[in-house]
């Protein structure tokens, strides 16, 4: 086969990947902000719940989380009468949304954290109350700062969904290793794959540059 | 039966885990191996990287910096099968455990390159005046002077990598590396329990990253902060 006829395969699972990678980086998203700002709540059960989070999807290894979620969750299921079988493509973005969600969570906190204090004093002054500093404060000067971590969490994300093939699903590391057990053309197929990953990469980086250059504005916003 | 250890299947979840907790720990060590060496490989790579990326020569500088964008920005795991499968065409047989290893240190050498980059940079400018006024060679200033002051600054930072690689390990059991996921998933496969040892797996991770991260403090807070002592 030329190399030219991999194209096509690889194409279709390179489309699996950018799905996979655009849900879960979603997902990882909304759970940053979830568990960042639990994180910082005043109620400790809602801090616990976020720190333990935290520290359980940081603290294991991806891999781990993903064999978990498709392998072990069924069985737990089972004992509890539920059937907790996931299709592989339920497994994958929840577990890759999951383990970003977990670094994301530090990245927010870490951002709102580091608004002045001056900006709270502020807002106490003004009378502000706690859900009204939160979204004209403190989110607003501290998204433009989370955005290079995110940028790198997003492709961090990217080269993650690759694990998703080792629970069969369809993605472009799926496809190539279905191409080698086919061809044995190992050096062309995998070659190709790395540049579609690192093309994707840098598509997906400067994608996040014009995401961060647009909240950007908000740095500097007084309405 | 793996290494020799039998598993008790027939009294519970609980003497289960009891019988496959000294074959998860034997998996535990091949992890820790896996991680030394690869942060190992990591830190000498990400060095000469990092010389390489700083060196005034564009034609040495610039492939440098893509090199090591392409490693950074392409998945461990097809890094991995990469070097499994093609070295392997072109007669190169290493063991699994150091195919492993090499992908690892080659992703992390991208990441550290960055942070040694960010440690030079950091060592103030009037040491390298200084040392040319004391006219000591290229070479010298950066083995003697630059580097001494760098590395403590870095240790930190490098050390999240070493939580990293371990968190990363598990990947190497594609290519039948038997580390603790590996091993896990073979008890899986062959007693249809997967709750148990994946739940073991996770939480000796749990221990295992906890561990790595106090030993990284007690490392840096050893280190001299202004940087080794001169020979």
């Amino acid at each position: 086969m030329p190399w030219f006829d991999y194209l096509k395969p690889l194409a279709d699972g390179a489309w699996i990947t950018v799905q996979l990678t655009v849900f879960s980086t979603i997902l990882g998203a909304l759970l940053s902000f979830i568990f960042g700002i639990g994180k910082l709540s005043d109620n400790w059960a809602i801090r616990a719940v976020s720190i333990a989070y935290i520290e359980i999807f940081r603290g294991t290894s991806l891999l781990v989380q993903l064999f978990w979620l498709y392998f072990a969750l069924p069985i737990a299921g089972d004992a509890i009468g539920l059937d907790l079988r996931l299709p592989p493509v339920v497994a994958g973005v929840a577990a890759l949304g999951l383990n970003i969600g977990a670094y994301g969570a530090e990245v927010v906190r870490g951002a709102i954290q580091a608004v002045t204090p001056s900006q709270y004093e502020a807002a106490t002054a003004l009378n502000f109350t706690r859900r009204q500093t939160l979204w004209k404060i403190s989110l607003p000067q501290a998204i433009p700062e989370m955005m290079p971590s995110f940028g790198n969490l997003a492709v961090q994300n990217l080269k993650d969904t690759a694990l998703a093939s080792l629970i069969s699903l369809g993605d472009l590391a799926f496809r190539a290793e279905q191409l080698r057990n086919y061809t044995q053309d190992s050096t062309t197929i995998y070659t190709i794959v790395l540049l579609m990953y690192f093309g994707m990469a840098l598509v997906l980086t400067a994608m996040m540059r014009v995401l961060e250059a647009s909240v950007g504005r908000w740095r500097g916003a007084r309405s | 039966m793996l290494f020799g250890i039998t598993w008790d299947t027939s009294n519970g979840d609980l003497a289960f885990a009891l019988s496959i907790l000294p074959i998860l720990l034997r998996g535990m060590v091949v992890t820790i191996q896996a991680t030394i060496a690869g942060f190992a490989i990591a830190m000498v790579l990400g060095l000469i990287f990092a010389v390489l990326k700083s060196v005034p020569l564009k034609i040495v500088s610039w492939p440098t910096i893509v090199i090591t964008e392409f490693f950074r920005d392409t998945p461990l795991l097809v890094q991995l099968f990469f070097l499994y499968y093609v070295l392997a065409d072109y007669n190169i047989i290493l063991p699994a455990f150091a195919t492993g290893a090499l992908a690892l240190g080659v992703q992390y050498s991208a990441y550290m390159a960055e942070v040694y980059r960010a440690g030079i940079e950091a060592v103030a400018k009037g040491q390298r005046e200084a040392a040319k006024a004391l006219d000591l060679s290229a070479s010298r200033t950066f083995t003697h002077i630059i580097l001494p002051q760098a590395v403590p600054r870095v240790v930190p930072a490098l050390g999240n990598y070493l939580v990293s690689i371990m968190k990363d390990v598990p990947v190497l059991s594609v290519v039948t590396v038997l580390e603790m996921l590996g091993v896990a998933r073979i008890i899986g496969d062959q007693t249809f329990n997967y709750l148990v040892p994946l739940s073991m797996v996770g939480g000796l991770y749990l221990i295992m990253t906890l561990v790595a991260s106090a030993l990284v403090r007690f490392v840096d807070a050893k280190l001299p902060k202004r940087g080794l002592p001169f020979k």
